[in-house]
């Protein structure tokens, strides 16, 4: 079942720069959803009007069965959002936030007292419940914010750059959390990142979007594949005569290149054709002296998909801001 | 649609969907913010305190007659006559027989058009900071969020203008006049002023993204504001030109209203006429106000 289907959805600021353009795809229930693209490729836009914020030009979507225009207090009911931005009042203190967003969900208070006790001690905060923020790290203020948007106990949970600024084991550690939150919770997530790896390890589905297009959808290995799949080198032993006939004729091949005794292969599902490829030189009586096999990266794919020139000043000065307050935010 | 309803059902057992609900949790929410620093608190008092203690205390215009030099050659008056004359001037400019008083019940107003002007500067640092678009998210109804920012300025405004008003018996206000019953009535008034001024300014602040413009907005304001009204000296001796704008502005009737039952002052116009006018303009400002912002925010 899908719980989300975009239909269309086209955002138009001040009648002429097109931020979203007729986009459509459907997320599944139960997946990790992510949109991958640069600055101001619209996965910001595109989230904001996935949560009400925002009012779609044209198209619409449906989140679980309701329409995000017509019926979009019911679909606040469903959602639960993590900003970008740093949202939590730096001079209250954690729970006290946590405890704002509940009452903004209208939940009971001996219920969100729970809920809170219970999520702070998930994302191991607990110690640092009745802090006040502006004393929180980084990687604290994350985790805070993933409290305040798990607390209405949201089928579906935006995610907008999760990690953004965070250094490296931060940034592991938040994405060990949402995936034990995804498992506890039995949640839908949709994030927005552009980073790769991040994409990569933590999503089922990514869409890679540019320009307000959506340009590919697909999980990380499909993803992979369509720009020809994994690259296996081999080098053979014997002298001999060409033998990129038999190697094409593996099955999930896609190309062979030669080069002497040198043979770079590309082909869907590498670990699979890789052992055939030496029983099928082993049959011919020769030998391989040398065999390695390297999987194309995200970043390959990206690039492939949104092209290599450097971006410069696509987003808007407020969304550059907006990023840097949460960069500098992230580093204290 | 069944799948709909499951979705929702076990949700709104737990929940409060009432149209208010947040309200008090984002009014609190500001209020928090501000009685947990004590040093804003204090500063925003500071001004006030200044104008009283100093400006309502050199502006020593009773000294003028009875200081002793004020007399008329060749005429030797006594002094009781000076004095009474000086009292008699005092009474029908100022409606009470010190300046100082006449100040003091002015600065309530001050004091309350000051933090009415300065709710729609927290709206504007929401949207920056991203808490606004959280909130937007939220299934909190739209309007709820500029009624929570006018009912904190509201809230803020009364318990600074309670200390005002502690402070000014203290540097000797005349409190000949003063019964709680009185005391209601003149807070009822700055409470209609804080209701008008901050959905206005809240309005205002609604669209902008820069903090810098409102600040901007509220410099421009407020001096012309305060000058035009009678907080600091009647409306009935000012230029003829200036006296129609003084009689528009709203803060010369919570003034009025204040001065008519905190110092037995009599008013510019009648209680009553005050009250209509003020709560007029509340009522108005407040509903426009409101309304305009949840639509602005509901795009």
């Amino acid at each position: 079942m899908h719980l989300v289907e975009v239909k269309g959805l086209t955002k138009i600021f001040n009648g002429t720069i097109k931020a979203v353009d007729n986009v459509s795809f459907e997320v599944d229930e139960g997946e990790i959803f992510g949109l991958l693209g640069p600055n101001g490729a619209g996965k910001t836009t595109i989230i904001n009007m996935l949560t009400t914020v925002l009012k779609p030009t044209s198209g619409t979507a449906l989140i679980g069965g309701y329409d995000i225009v017509k019926q979009s207090k019911e679909v606040r009911q469903l959602i639960g959002v993590v900003p970008q931005e740093y949202t939590a009042d730096e001079d209250l203190t954690g729970y006290e936030n946590a405890l704002l967003c509940a009452d903004l969900y209208g939940i009971t208070r001996s219920l969100s007292k729970q809920r809170i006790n219970e999520l702070f001690k998930l994302v191991e905060l607990e110690n640092a419940a009745h802090r006040l923020v502006e004393t929180y790290s980084g990687g604290m203020r994350r985790r805070l914010e993933l409290v305040c948007g798990l607390v209405s106990r949201p089928k579906l949970l935006f995610l907008d750059e999760p990690t953004l600024g965070l250094d490296v084991q931060t940034r592991a550690a938040i994405w060990n959390y949402i995936r034990r939150l995804k498992d506890e919770y039995n949640m839908t997530i949709f994030l927005t990142t552009h980073y790769m790896e991040e994409a990569d390890s933590l999503c089922d589905r990514i869409a890679i979007i540019d320009h307000g297009h959506v340009l590919k959808i697909g999980s990380p290995i499909e993803l992979k594949n369509s720009i020809g799949g994994d690259i296996i080198e081999i080098e053979v032993k014997e002298d001999a005569d060409d033998l990129s006939k038999i190697l094409l004729d593996i099955k999930h091949v896609k190309n062979v290149k030669r080069n002497n005794s040198t043979y770079i292969v590309r082909a869907e599902l590498g670990e699979e054709v890789a052992p055939e490829i030496i029983e099928a030189i082993r049959a011919k009586g020769l030998h391989i002296s040398k065999i390695s096999l390297t999987k194309p990266t995200l970043d390959e794919v990206y690039l492939e998909y949104t092209g290599r020139k450097l971006r410069d000043a696509q987003a808007n000065w407020e969304e550059i801001a907006s990023i840097r307050r949460t960069i500098k935010r992230a580093r204290s | 649609m069944s799948a709909q309803t499951n979705l929702t059902d076990n949700r709104n057992l737990e929940v409060n969907v009432s149209p208010l609900h947040g309200l008090w949790a984002l009014t609190n929410r500001e209020l928090k913010k501000w009685y947990k620093k004590p040093f804003i608190l204090t500063m925003s008092l500071v001004q006030p305190f200044i104008w009283l203690a100093l400006f309502g205390r050199a502006m020593n215009i009773n000294a003028i007659f009875t200081s002793g030099s004020f007399n008329i050659p060749g005429l030797n008056i006594p002094k009781e006559i000076i004095n009474q004359i000086s009292k008699q001037i005092m009474e029908s400019t100022f409606g009470t027989s010190d300046y100082f008083s006449f100040l003091a019940v002015g600065m309530l107003s001050f004091i309350a058009l000051f933090t009415a002007m300065f709710s729609g500067m927290s709206i504007v640092w929401d949207r920056r900071l991203g808490f606004l678009g959280k909130v937007l998210s939220t299934p909190i109804s739209r309007g709820i969020i500029p009624l929570s920012k006018v009912l904190s300025a509201v809230v803020r405004a009364i318990v600074q203008a309670s200390i005002v008003l502690i402070i000014a018996v203290f540097l000797g206000l005349d409190t000949s006049h003063i019964t709680l019953f009185n005391v209601l009535g003149a807070f009822s008034a700055l409470f209609l002023m804080v209701l008008g001024f901050s959905s206005l300014f809240v309005m205002l602040a609604i669209r902008s993204t820069s903090w810098e413009t409102q600040q901007a907005i509220v410099n421009l304001l407020n001096m012309p504001l305060i000058f035009a009204s009678n907080i600091i000296f009647p409306a009935k001796y000012m230029p003829e030109w200036l006296q129609p704008i003084v009689y528009i502005n709203p803060i010369s009737y919570a003034t009025d209203i204040s001065r008519q039952l905190l110092l037995g002052s009599p008013g510019m116009a009648s209680l009553a006429f005050d009250f209509l006018y003020l709560g007029s303009f509340a009522l108005t400002i407040t509903i426009v106000g409101i309304i305009l912002s949840w639509h602005y925010l509901s795009k």
